[in-house]
């Protein structure tokens, strides 16, 4: 059969231009293990904000004016008299905040199935890249709207570099253009936001996935999947990422979406989350406010930063909670990668440092008093504690065997059904029949809930059975 | 292990436990929906707060589209003479005079319910007193030192701080002096549909936004339900 003209263009292209190799190299023939969790959503979607941003964004700059006098004006101008400004504004706002959560939550992932260790360490290093990415765009964005927290919060964050020793006077002005955050600071940034540190990202982005690709996944169980294969070079446990895991990310991402609309719709400020209430007035370099708070994102470094007593040592502090960060690789000693065969210490560790980096997050959103001062220390501690003895307690750690192929996953459905299954016997356990009540009651409620009241004994045992698993589970 | 999470846990209670002492708002009814209130709002913010504040981000005729009334009512009833539908809001105070007149210039009042918040507004216009040592002989619960004099006190009438003290500490309470030309409900009502016409200022969208909300939400569940049910078919034969 002579192939048709359109056949004929097609070829032509795909003769000059190895798209056919690339599709195939990167979603139809790109292997990952069949066993992936909830917690390996969140690359995909990290994915899907960046496009939001980048989409949203270059929508804003259509009226946006980077200019101290207008800029605050302008963003008004877009909630009110641009046609769905106010929608692609507050897609742009909530994906801000979107971005940072899942990928902390993508980043905890890492953590838990120890995806940054040996043969992915360049992966974690492009993550880490990228993460340090995202946040100065976060940071030179927020001043953008050049509300009051814009202003000050910058000016505060600016203002540290002035604390290192002979340059940092001079490097602050540098960085700012201005002795003050001012016009020249807020079209800098403009610059930086929507054209440098996007670019870079997509950049990193892009080399986090070649890096990914080329050493293949991590998964749960953390067995490379690649060391057992079928005869013809597939990898037994893998599954073509396409159509697979692209149908699968698809109900991520409705779920997402559904988050994430709610939000746009319903609770665009997140209770001054997401939008803090006093940028809802224009900057004025002329009145400080009396609670300088940065967005939730930033907020557990900022309480490092508050809780080191010497300035320059607070800035060496924060930055140094995030240089730990990239040392992952080297600091974890343990040979075990998923946290399912690792040692208790290392489940307690981690749980330690979860616990610490969401105290510090809440301490940075509150105003400084001297018991948050003490507190913040003490999370500090253990923060930095987490990477600092990492090489000592891993190293003894009581690992548990590590199978040779991927274990066995309950399905959604089946997981339901067997918790259906054991909610009577649960109720039977923790209530107990009223005792003067079976006689006198309705023929129709004997039985029946009704009939029943709390059984603290119970109760008791149920607690003390979840305590139990939970402890045997920590060592 | 156990006995750390304790001592954590404890910590973090205490110190949200010792978090700030402000006085209490009072909480304003807010009801976007309803048209009326909303009109008066309007009409006592062209009367009251015009002479020195704008809401230069909104326009009368947005105004009389998203309200539902004839935009030739909302020229004759609320806005001052002389404005054009498409202006926005605009006040007749000159910048210099303001400065001179209070020290400072009045805020733009667009988004003062976006940074201040509706029962801060509401407790904030009810909490005038009496005091003599500032500029103009008055004070605010809510705001002290107020550089803003009270625009509604001889609707209000006027109002003195009294200290009480009770066994569980001391708190300050204002008594009215001398009755308005309003009684007390009806100066609620009063400031009321006023800061119900400022949060609608604050963002004039929300009424849409949110009715729009439910269409989106209800798409995304079809999307997800159709999504899921493609996930099963694909991983049917996946063990």
């Amino acid at each position: 059969m002579k192939p048709s003209r359109l056949t004929e263009c097609g070829n032509w292209v795909l003769n000059r231009f190895p798209v056919t190799k690339f599709w195939n190299d990167h979603m139809a023939q790109y292997y990952a293990p069949k066993n992936f969790n909830i917690w390996y959503f969140f690359g995909s979607l990290a994915l899907l904000v960046l496009v939001n941003q980048i989409l949203t964004g270059i929508l804003l700059t259509m009226n946006y004016k980077p200019d101290a006098k207008l800029a605050f004006d302008s963003v008004e101008y877009i909630m009110r008299d641009v046609p769905w400004g106010w929608l692609v504004r507050y897609m742009h706002s909530t994906g801000a905040s979107a971005f940072f959560i899942v990928i902390y939550l993508h980043m905890f992932r890492a953590l838990l199935y120890g995806s940054f260790k040996h043969p992915r360490e360049l992966i974690w290093i492009f993550g880490m890249l990228l993460f340090v990415a995202l946040m100065a765009e976060a940071f030179m964005g927020y001043l953008l709207p050049w509300g009051q927290m814009s202003f000050w919060g910058a000016q505060v964050i600016i203002s540290l570099f002035s604390a290192i020793p002979v340059i940092g006077d001079d490097l602050s002005l540098w960085i700012r253009g201005d002795y003050v955050i001012a016009d020249a600071t807020l079209n800098r940034f403009f610059a930086f936001h929507v054209i440098a540190v996007p670019l870079v990202l997509v950049m990193l982005v892009f080399m986090h996935l070649v890096a990914l690709h080329e050493v293949g996944s991590n998964n749960p169980d953390g067995i490379e999947i690649k060391a057992s294969k079928d005869p013809w070079g597939h990898p037994i446990d893998g599954i073509p990422f396409h159509p697979y895991y692209t149908v699968k990310d698809l109900v991520g991402v409705g779920v997402f979406l559904l988050f994430f609309a709610t939000v746009i719709f319903y609770m665009p400020e997140m209770g001054g989350y997401f939008l803090e209430h006093a940028n809802f007035i224009p900057a004025d370099p002329m009145k400080t406010p009396e609670h300088i708070a940065p967005v939730w994102y930033f907020t557990p470094f900022y309480s490092i930063l508050r809780a080191i007593p010497d300035k320059f040592a607070g800035v060496i502090g924060m930055g140094g909670s995030i240089v730990v960060l990239f040392l992952m690789p080297w600091l974890d000693r343990c040979k075990v990668k998923s946290i399912r065969y690792r040692g208790g210490i290392f489940k307690k560790a981690l749980f330690l440092f979860v616990v610490s980096f969401l105290a510090l997050g809440y301490l940075g959103t509150q105003p400084v008093t001297p018991i948050a001062t003490t507190m913040a220390r003490l999370f500090t501690t253990i923060y930095f504690g987490f990477f600092l003895l990492m090489p000592i307690y891993t190293r003894w750690e009581k690992t548990k065997p590590v199978p040779r192929r991927l274990t066995k996953v309950k399905s959604l459905e089946d997981q339901l059904h067997e918790i259906e299954e054991q909610i009577p016997a649960f109720i039977e356990e923790i209530t107990e029949v009223k005792p003067n009540l079976t006689e006198i009651g309705h023929p129709a409620f004997k039985g029946a809930f009704f009939n029943r009241r709390p059984n603290p004994q119970g109760i008791a045992h149920v607690l003390s059975r979840v305590a139990t698993k939970l402890k045997r589970s920590l060592d | 292990m156990k006995s750390l999470v304790t001592i954590l846990l404890l910590f973090t209670l205490a110190f949200s436990v010792s978090a700030s002492e402000e006085v209490e708002l009072q909480e304003a009814n807010i009801d976007l929906s309803d048209s009326e209130s909303l009109q008066r709002g309007a009409q006592h913010f062209v009367t009251y707060c015009l002479g020195c504040h704008s809401a230069k981000h909104m326009r009368y005729l947005r105004f009389a589209l998203d309200v539902g009334v004839d935009p030739k009512k909302v020229l004759n009833d609320i806005a001052p003479e002389g404005a054009s539908i498409y202006d926005q809001i605009h006040s007749a105070m000159n910048k210099h005079d303001a400065e001179k007149w209070f020290g400072v210039q009045p805020p733009d009042l667009s988004l003062i319910a976006r940074s201040r918040g509706a029962d801060w507004l509401y407790s904030y216009l009810k909490s005038y007193y009496i005091d003599p040592s500032r500029p103009f002989g008055v004070n605010n619960l809510v705001f002290q030192d107020t550089a803003m004099p009270n625009p509604l006190w001889k609707l209000q009438g006027e109002q003195h701080a009294e200290a009480r003290k009770t066994i569980y500490g001391e708190y300050t309470k204002l008594e009215l002096d001398e009755p308005g030309s309003l009684s007390e409900r009806e100066f609620d009502l009063f400031v009321n549909d006023l800061v119900n016409f400022l949060v609608y200022v604050g963002e004039p969208v929300q009424l849409e936004r949110e009715s729009l909300g439910k269409y989106v939400l209800l798409f995304l569940i079809i999307f997800l339900v159709i999504a899921y049910m493609l996930k099963k078919e694909y991983w049917k034969d996946v063990d």
